[in-house]
């Protein structure tokens, strides 16, 4: 789990849009670049450019290897297997890209709150309102998700019990297909409450 | 889209996060480790449907994005996206999508072939398909090598789609949702 580290440098200021934008650019930009020996020197100044602004924003060097860990050991592959093919610019590069982009996203996470990053998601869906896109249906669904997931552990661990007592505990069909269908049927029951209530979105 | 296709939605996003929290299963004979995820969205297809399914994905790929830990393994944030991986999590919606198209046009002439057939045509052709690319491309091996790697997921995969017919047969005889085309 990432958490939110809070802070008050220019990163933590910086709108959660924009840093997900100059993300894009910098993925973007670092796969598009043909040269080999430019794309190794760019990739380079990335991973500086990340421990730079994590130094900026205050976030423990011990935080931002952790976000590399799960990655370590298919880095090693991937660096040995550029070595043997492609010489050691190539695997210099590989190495450097997917470390500065993985560390630039995980920058992003670490300095920004979930709830900030949703709103400025719901902001950005505004712009494709001519396509259909609906910023409150959105807003709603993701509430109601984060709701559901607490809720579908303990139907989980309801209906694991009860399948328990019917020896059927190590079938993973006797335990979804009743949770499945226990949550179809809620789902039913939320949305006649919530369209009792006249909820409607296109009025916010 | 409804209130109820709202809900469903959001449903279907929560059960991919909701799956994340098995432990990985470990298959006894090759030992290869799955986990039940990409099953979320094989269910959000056969049971929400095309656009509802498809939506949930999207739902679930753009909060793991926003940097909730409902990956497996608690992980979220943009980095799994920009990792090796990020090609299968970003077809996830699309492969849910195509599912459920499927499964609404043949709904009147589901056999069990015909279910696994569709399942392993949206969630693994398709997301393997955009996937292992994606791999070479992050990675900078050719696609061949890029395709052996991931080839160690397919045994997973199998089990996966059984599951999901089985489940989403039994659920759609309990509590019918889709609609025929």
């Amino acid at each position: 789990m990432i958490p939110y580290v809070p802070g008050e440098s220019p990163v933590h200021r910086c709108p959660p849009g924009a840093k997900i934008l100059v993300l894009i650019a910098a993925g973007t930009a670092l796969f598009a670049l043909p040269r080999l020996d430019v794309a190794v020197f760019m990739a380079l100044a990335a991973l500086g450019l990340a421990g730079l602004l994590s130094r900026v924003a205050g976030i423990p060097t011990r935080l931002m290897l952790a976000q590399l860990r799960p990655l370590a050991w298919i880095l090693a592959v991937l660096v040995l297997v550029q070595l043997a093919l492609d010489g050691w610019l190539a695997g210099l590069l590989v190495a450097a890209r997917l470390a500065a982009l993985v560390l630039l996203a995980g920058l992003v996470t670490l300095t920004t709150r979930s709830s900030d990053l949703i709103e400025a998601l719901q902001r950005g869906l505004a712009w494709l309102k001519p396509l259909g896109a609906n910023p409150a249906k959105a807003g709603l669904a993701i509430a109601l998700t984060l709701r559901f997931i607490p809720v579908l552990a303990a139907i989980t661990a309801e209906v694991r019990e009860a399948q328990r007592a019917r020896g059927l505990e190590r079938s993973l069909v006797a335990l979804t297909v009743p949770v499945v269908v226990r949550m179809l049927k809620m789902s039913d029951d939320i949305a006649a409450a919530i369209d009792a209530r006249s909820y409607d979105p296109d009025r916010g | 889209m409804s209130t109820r296709d709202i809900v469903f939605v959001a449903l279907f996003a929560a059960l991919t996060a909701a799956l994340g929290l098995f432990p990985p299963v470990t298959l006894p004979v090759v030992g290869v480790p799955i986990t039940a995820q990409s099953m979320g969205v094989m269910l959000a297809g056969a049971i929400a449907g095309a656009r509802r399914g498809g939506a949930a994905l999207a739902l679930f790929v753009v909060l793991v994005c926003a940097g909730l830990p409902l990956m497996a393994g608690g992980r979220g944030g943009l980095g799994i996206v920009m990792g090796p991986g990020g090609g299968f999590v970003l077809m996830w919606p699309v492969a849910a999508f195509v599912i459920g198209f499927l499964y609404e046009r043949s709904l009147r002439t589901l056999t069990v072939w015909k279910e696994a057939l569709i399942l392993v045509l949206g969630g693994v052709v398709l997301t393997y398909a955009v996937g292992i690319p994606w791999i070479a491309a992050v990675a900078r091996v050719d696609l061949m090598k890029a395709a052996i790697g991931s080839a160690w997921f397919l045994p997973g995969d199998a089990v996966k789609v059984v599951l999901a017919v089985l489940i989403a047969r039994a659920v759609r005889r309990a509590y019918p949702t889709l609609q025929a085309r």
